[in-house]
């Protein structure tokens, strides 16, 4: 963490000492771009953006982890299954981000269904790959241990099965979020109303690089917070058991 | 407590997809209420595949196994101790001891852990406990089922030298307490000579029983030159040409 923190002020003070030197309106500095994130944060519309991106990000999400999560499992378990929609998986894996955003919004509109519905299909093979690739490596031996004890099937599940998947369903959640982050955006750019990424179209319109840096700015300690404050506790309580877990 | 159950092994053909000749075949064993039963012979000779369908674990043979009468498949849970601890690694010890039977309650599982020298080590995970010790939380845990029968395979494999004689008199006395019929796979015939009441030696392709050997029920008054001789005699079955 100490190390991270000198690389940022590293970075920062390089990047100030850059823009002092080559001063211009395309290349601000730092204690400008600082300053107009803290006036977008007051005037209230950063915020109003940032909800927006949010809100869009966290239902594709959700609603792509639990396909993804479903599919990976009946995918993973069943041959069959497997053989005849792993072509399938493979094509939305291929995927342009781009082409799907816009095929669903000359089907769609550009409306927010189109573009979490676009965010969607670009995470869900993504997610199917890592739970089906999971629930393969299961372990059989847990599989005779349950049946040698004849354990119930709820608990089975509850003890044998989903530990089992979860290093799997946070891999997923993290390179999920990493992708949707990044895709919402985009899609923002391409066609929406609101939004971190209508915003800063806008303003590329204006090349007001100020602004558009103050804004990737407030998104990047956005997902920053999420990754320390959220999945880092949540990897290290749900994986407590794994002593090589620093 | 009531007396273990009776086994009736009638194995007609047990074979594995890949092997052209078959594991074990017209293979008929009766194992009494209560009686200890070692089975010794060299590795994959089918011990171990005998137990796991004796555990209902493997039904892909033709024949029938029975337990007091009914399929092995459908009796009541045997206590199983793997041949690995196989130990659920997200799961503390005491965990790992309620897991396989809802109705274990927390006081029981610490009861079953004390019994095999683990008091103090409740809380811990798996990776944090020796080899040793994890399979001294599996053998409680195959007790705590209040299990009929009892099926062990190399029970005290990978157990520190000075453990083995602790935990083999922790089986002992929890046989003794429960009246379970046990099954012993164990490639070590002092073992057999120490624990069981009958050593079974298993040798050749298909496996066949090379020796059935009846030993004093009295565990306490076997000498020590009793025990040598007893496991000389099964190491030799042990060593017969296949």
């Amino acid at each position: 963490m100490r190390w991270e923190l000198v690389s940022t002020i590293l970075l920062l003070v390089v990047w100030q000492v850059l823009a002092t030197i080559f001063p211009g309106r395309l290349f601000p500095t730092p204690v400008a771009v600082a300053v107009e994130l803290w006036t977008d944060l007051v005037d209230g519309k950063l915020i109003v953006d940032m909800g927006k991106t949010l809100e869009r990000a966290a239902i594709s999400f959700v609603v792509a982890m639990t396909i993804g999560i479903a599919i990976g499992i009946l995918f993973g378990r069943s041959r069959i299954l497997d053989r005849l929609f792993s072509s399938w998986v493979i094509v939305g894996l291929n995927l342009p981000a781009v082409v799907i955003a816009i095929v669903l919004y000359i089907s769609l509109g550009l409306n927010e269904t189109a573009i979490i519905l676009a965010v969607i299909i670009n995470k869900v093979p993504l997610v199917i790959t890592t739970i089906r690739e999971g629930v393969r490596s299961f372990s059989p031996d847990y599989d005779e241990l349950a049946l040698a004890f004849r354990m119930p099937l709820r608990r089975r599940l509850r003890l044998v099965f989903i530990p089992q998947l979860t290093p799997y369903v946070l891999a997923a959640a993290r390179t999920g979020l990493a992708l949707i982050w990044k895709i919402v955006l985009v899609f923002e750019v391409l066609g929406s109303s609101g939004g971190v990424g209508f915003r800063i179209n806008t303003m590329f319109q204006f090349f007001d690089m100020t602004g558009i840096l103050a804004y990737t700015t407030a998104f990047i300690l956005v997902v920053l917070v999420f990754e320390y404050w959220v999945m880092r506790p949540l990897e290290h309580y749900v994986l407590r058991w794994r002593t090589d877990r620093g | 407590m009531a007396d273990g159950p009776r086994l009736n092994i009638d194995v007609e053909e047990k074979r594995f997809p890949s092997s052209a000749a078959p594991l074990l075949e017209n293979f008929h064993v009766t194992i009494q209420p209560s009686q200890v039963v070692a089975l010794v012979g060299p590795s994959g000779v089918g011990k171990s595949s005998l137990l796991r369908m004796i555990a209902g674990v493997d039904d892909d043979y033709s024949g029938s196994i029975t337990i007091d009468g009914e399929a092995a498949g459908t009796a009541p849970p045997a206590g199983f101790v793997f041949q690995d601890a196989r130990l659920l690694p997200w799961l503390t010890a005491l965990e790992n001891i309620r897991a396989v039977r809802e109705e274990t309650t927390e006081a029981e599982a610490r009861d079953f852990l004390a019994r095999v020298g683990l008091a103090g080590s409740e809380n811990a995970y798996p990776a944090q406990l020796s080899g040793g010790m994890q399979r001294r939380v599996a053998l409680a845990r195959a007790f705590s089922v209040n299990p009929r029968l009892l099926l062990l395979d190399e029970p005290f494999v990978s157990l520190d030298a000075h453990l083995v004689a602790d935990v083999q008199r922790v089986f002992v006395d929890l046989i003794r307490q429960t009246r379970s019929t046990a099954i012993l796979v164990t490639h070590l015939p002092a073992d057999a000579a120490r624990i069981a009441d009958r050593a079974i030696v298993l040798g050749g392709r298909p496996a066949r029983i090379m020796a059935d050997i009846e030993l004093s029920p009295a565990r306490d008054i076997r000498s020590e030159e009793q025990l040598r001789a007893l496991a000389l005699a099964i190491a030799n079955y042990d060593e017969a040409p296949n």
